[in-house]
């Protein structure tokens, strides 16, 4: 399954890229690929913009704006203000539990 | 040191004896499920349950795990324990369990309480060097979004590994080496996935459904006279049908059949399902004859759209959208949400306002 094409905010600088590899450990939709001892974006439009592999890069080589994918919580910021959070807990027992 | 421990009369029946470590007595768990942990599975996908179902964070201990035994970290969601202490049936090892306030390893990770620093804390809370002597952890590769494992060993000296995405291939995972395959690093989406899911869809929308009544009921038995009950029930009826049937199609028809409907725009899935679930419940009620055709165009403007708005609350729960996607269908969205709404509402009026013979 595949969401919307050419919206992530995904961007992979390979000359900062060491070829540790926690990018492809962490990345849940196989965005990332090994080869010649280096990452390769293989596909864009799969990230979900989780930001698991911004986080666990050393060496900055990977830079994405993460937020939740959520309708729910973006519209809740539209409404009352603040960045889109899963935190729906006012409302007591929808979202992610 | 913190141990996780129970008053005797309070000891969970998951609870099955203590190991003795250098930091102190370690709770051991059972990897079997009661009926207890079955129902707690099954309420905590309905409702509001799942906020509480927590178990007490810190270290506990599978099998005779020692200091050679791996540490795998999991949230103090309980099903997510549940599930990890089922995943390591038969082997010997530790469990970390991180104050996630009651949520799983996933959304928790997202809102950063599965994150770096609770975890550098229940490493030292627990004491965990002197608990093993290999100095490595295992996390779920979900929590990686909350969690960098190059600070993890700058300030415990952990070395961290990203596990499987699923408790379930820890054994294959261990066996291999710790090497995951590539089908174990992907999150999946099947079809029992979103089915599970779908309570927790319905419900929200359901307990809006009441407001949703009332204002059908008050608009068809609005009367220049006053409110008659009687056409409140008549008109009122087929569009508490339709409320239903759009519910049913965004939050249920969608999400279980989602690969298979057409475009990739959950709005527009919505939309299709809602389109199609309305015209069936439109034939089921004896079709459009009779029908004032200024109440068929607001029946089916209404609640196909209805239905697409619902569906576009599923991707709060999918494992694959993205917060730019769902922005994006959000500016496109809501304006024709409401315009649609508002168009709607006049025509049934304009019907009222025939009906009263005013126009």
């Amino acid at each position: 399954m595949k969401y919307l094409a050419n919206v992530s905010t995904l961007q992979f600088f390979s000359d900062k890229c060491t070829g540790c590899g926690r990018c492809v450990e962490v990345c849940p939709h196989g965005v990332f690929e090994m080869r010649d001892k280096r990452a390769n974006l293989i596909d864009r439009d799969r990230c979900m913009e989780c930001g698991a592999c911004a986080k666990n890069c050393e060496f900055s080589a990977i830079t994405v704006n993460t937020g939740v994918g959520c309708a729910a919580a973006i519209i809740n910021s539209l409404i009352y203000g603040g960045a889109p959070s899963c935190d729906c807990s006012g409302t007591g027992s929808s979202c992610c539990g | 040191m913190q141990t996780v421990k129970f008053v005797k009369k309070e000891t969970p029946r998951w609870v099955s004896g203590v190991i003795k470590t250098p930091a102190g007595a370690v709770s051991r768990v059972s990897s079997d499920w009661s009926r207890t942990d079955m129902l707690g599975m099954i309420k905590s996908r309905v409702g509001a349950y799942r906020m509480h179902y927590t178990v007490p964070p810190g270290l506990y201990a599978v099998g005779e795990a020692t200091r050679d035994s791996d540490v795998f970290v999991t949230a103090n969601y309980k099903l997510s324990f549940d599930i990890v202490r089922r995943a390591l049936k038969g082997m010997d090892a530790w469990v970390l369990v991180l104050d996630t306030k009651s949520i799983n390893v996933w959304c928790a990770a997202g809102k950063g309480t599965f994150g770096t620093d609770e975890l550098v804390r229940q490493i030292s809370l627990a004491r965990l060097s002197e608990v093993v002597s290999h100095g490595r952890i295992i996390l779920p590769q979900l929590g990686a979004v909350g969690v960098s494992a190059a600070r993890v060993h700058k300030e415990t000296g952990f070395r961290v590994s990203f596990g499987p995405v699923e408790a379930r291939d820890i054994p294959a995972y261990v066996a291999a080496g710790y090497k995951k395959t590539k089908e174990m690093s992907l999150v999946k989406f099947s079809m029992l996935d979103r089915l599970v899911l779908t309570p927790m869809e319905i419900n929200p929308v359901m307990k809006k459904y009441p407001w949703f009544a009332g204002a059908v009921l008050l608009l068809f038995g609005l009367a220049p006279t006053g409110i008659l009950f009687k056409q409140a029930w008549q008109g009122g009826m087929p569009f508490l049908a339709l409320g239903l049937a759009a519910v049913f199609a965004g939050a249920f028809v969608t999400p279980v059949l989602l690969p298979f409907v057409p475009f990739r725009s959950f709005a527009m899935k919505g939309w299709i399902t809602g389109l199609l679930i309305t015209f069936l419940t439109m034939q089921a009620m004896g079709g459009a004859t009779g029908q004032s055709a200024l109440l068929l165009a607001a029946i089916y403007l209404f609640f196909p759209a209805l239905s697409s708005y619902i569906a576009l609350q599923f991707t709060g729960s999918t494992t694959y959208t993205g917060m730019s996607g769902v922005n994006k269908e959000l500016k496109i969205g809501i304006p024709l949400y409401i315009i649609i709404t508002v168009a709607s509402l006049l025509l049934v009026v304009l019907f009222k306002l025939r009906e009263w013979e005013v126009l």
